[in-house]
């Protein structure tokens, strides 16, 4: 039946699609920046496609002046040793909290509308109270992404948890299981494949909380640049950082899912 | 590489892509400056800047632009740099700022500027404070939490030239000017540099020192309001407008009658403190209450020397730009035709005509 909504795009086609929104954007910037830089050549708001790669040659591949260090290296490693400390320490708690509140009422009685409560908290409103207990390092900034995400991973493992039929945990226990190998056998294997769509849904404010983190207190790191050289107001160097932590989000979310897929077939990701 | 991509049933797309190309082709071009009547002013919170906000409260600026049929909106953001950036960007036809920020943002973006209002210098309300001593020199190794790059970054740099020290004797903490307060709370951060009203909300704790101030390097830091050089051309009436309502919130402000002491609680309030308070982050502004006042600092000798400085420790960061050979990469003009600099790249000029007018009450 020739209606809209049966109709498929080819492989090719659907490429082309997907390509489209780039594509346009693309040119849009560039014949917004040529009318701009025609009008005065030093503008900083829309520079050229050569002044990104040049800044980035500075930036990537010439040593810096004052410490000798390749900075977007070092923001690199820097930003992403605190996500991955965060996001890690955060899919932890979450999974923890969220197992044992999920599969034991009587804990889940005393803690879970205060975990809630927690969740609801915007992290951003008590900086100053995280910065006095836990200083201005590394320290408060991991902190800052775990207090933002995990309790939020918390909840949706808690809910996925309280999905589980009544039968399986019941059929386990008539198979002798106790509180222990119910949790181990039947809530942890279907809890796991949820906590990575968790973590991949939290990701996003992960990098939130991680750039907002850089921005108030920081000597390195990808939000530290980018709220740096917006000093001098430097578009060629935050555009290409703006998209290199596009490209590490993204990979990451495919990563994630990918590794979803690997480690429990038997439950599948969503996309 | 489009059309080979795209099969016959997605020619609608190309076709759809190359019309909004177009378009935005067209309505991209940047518009030269004009003559024109609405004009967009951009001011941010501090204490040197508050009367704008009163003379636009007052009816003082929306009086001087019916004098010269014109309007002139005056609005307030909340982040500074952001204010600097929309200017640069052409949002704004002026922007409060200060001299450093004025040199390295607009003027090494191109944009042509004009310092139209000296308006006061840094007197004190900007400071370097240690926690665990009271000499300058036990800054030596310390973390300092600053905001990078900004004017308490070159008060730092001035510093440490006094005590006979360099940058690279501290490692320079980039912290948000709107935290440092609560980061200064924090045991791990011992050296700060900020102004007011932070920096005076930072010195009520026990146990903190102002080792360096702006009193000590006087009329380096100087506030500004800044306007498009081609914009005020065109359009000499706005410069006329703006140096005259500036002029007269002053002379109402500086009073200590009843309108005066009512002008500056406004300002108060809108910068979140008292009369008392802001009558004291006004002690250390050194505001040019007069014209006259104003036409000696810009015709002083000392500014473009003040601006030298300014450049050089610019370009040591990194701010002029990558374009920039040297800290002579910018041209700076003065009054009385003094050029410092490129003269090939006049970028930022310090203009006392309309002050002058104002002073010899032309206005």
């Amino acid at each position: 039946m020739k209606r809209l909504i049966n109709l498929q795009p080819s492989r090719l086609s659907a490429m082309m699609l997907a390509l489209l929104p780039f594509v346009l954007v693309f040119f849009a910037y560039v014949a917004t920046s040529n009318a701009r830089l025609e009008a005065n050549p030093n503008d900083k708001l829309l520079p050229a496609m050569t002044s990104f790669g040049e800044a980035m040659e500075r930036m990537a591949l010439t040593p810096s002046k004052r410490s000798g260090e390749l900075l977007f290296w070092r923001d690199s490693a820097s930003s992403l040793r605190r996500l991955a400390t965060g996001v890690g320490v955060s899919a932890v708690l979450g999974l923890v909290i969220g197992v044992t509140l999920g599969a034991l009422p009587l804990l889940a009685a005393g803690l879970s509308p205060f975990v809630a409560s927690l969740s609801l908290i915007p992290p951003m409103a008590i900086l100053p109270i995280l910065f006095i207990v836990f200083g201005l390092g590394e320290l408060s900034k991991v902190v800052l992404i775990v207090f933002g995400i995990a309790p939020v991973i918390a909840r949706d493992i808690q809910g996925r948890v309280r999905e589980i039929p009544r039968q399986l945990i019941v059929k386990a226990q008539t198979l002798g299981a106790n509180t222990w190998v119910v949790i181990l056998r039947v809530v942890l294997p279907l809890a796991l494949p949820r906590l990575i769509d968790a973590v991949r849904l939290t990701l996003g404010s992960a990098w939130l909380f991680l750039i907002a983190a850089e921005a108030i207190a920081a000597t390195d790191g990808l939000g530290y640049r980018i709220f740096l050289v917006r000093r001098y107001l430097a578009m060629d160097v935050i555009l290409p950082y703006v998209l290199w932590i596009t490209l590490l989000a993204y990979a990451m979310d495919r990563g994630l899912r990918l590794l979803g897929r690997r480690l429990f077939p038997w439950q599948a990701v969503s996309a | 590489m489009l059309d080979t991509l795209v099969n016959r049933r997605h020619r609608g797309f190309t076709l759809l892509l190359l019309c909004a190309l177009a378009t935005l082709l067209v309505s991209g071009s940047a518009s030269a400056a004009e003559a024109k009547k609405k004009f967009k002013v951009a001011w941010t919170i501090y204490a040197g800047w508050m009367p704008w906000d009163y003379g636009e409260n007052s009816g003082i600026v929306k009086k001087w632009a019916d004098k010269y049929g014109i309007e002139i909106e005056v609005v307030q953001l909340n982040d500074y740099v952001e204010s600097i950036n929309q200017y640069t960007a052409g949002g704004f036809d002026g922007c409060v700022m200060t001299n450093m920020d004025a040199l390295t943002i607009p003027a090494a973006g191109g944009v042509d500027s004009t310092a139209l209002i000296v308006g006061d210098f840094s007197n004190g309300n900007d400071g370097v404070i240690l926690k665990k001593a009271d000499k300058l020199e036990a800054i030596k190794g310390q973390s300092v939490n600053l905001v990078e790059l900004s004017v308490s970054h070159y008060l730092l740099a001035r510093g440490l030239e006094s005590a006979g020290l360099a940058e690279k004797d501290v490692t320079v903490v980039n912290t948000s000017d709107a935290d440092i307060v609560s980061a200064a709370a924090t045991d791990d951060v011992t050296a700060i540099v900020t102004w007011n009203p932070q920096l005076g909300e930072i010195l009520k704790t026990p146990g903190t020192h102002k080792v360096f101030d702006s009193s000590q390097i006087p009329g380096e830091i100087i506030d500004l309001m800044v306007v498009n050089t081609a914009t005020l051309a065109a359009n000499p009436d706005f410069g006329k407008a703006l140096v005259g309502a500036w002029y007269e919130i002053l002379a109402v402000m500086q009073k200590d009658d009843d309108a005066g002491k009512a002008a500056r609680s406004a300002m108060a309030k809108a910068s979140g403190t008292d009369l008392a308070g802001y009558d004291s982050q006004l002690k250390t502004t050194r505001m040019f209450w007069t014209p006259a006042d104003a036409v000696a600092f810009t015709q002083s000798a000392d500014l473009p020397k003040t601006m030298a400085h300014v450049a050089k420790f610019s370009f040591a960061h990194g701010l002029l730009g990558e374009g920039a050979g040297s800290a002579e990469f910018i041209g700076m003009g003065f009054p009385g035709g003094v050029v410092s600099g490129d003269k090939g790249n006049l970028k930022l000029r310090f203009d006392d005509t309309y002050m002058k007018m104002a002073a010899d009450q032309k206005l």
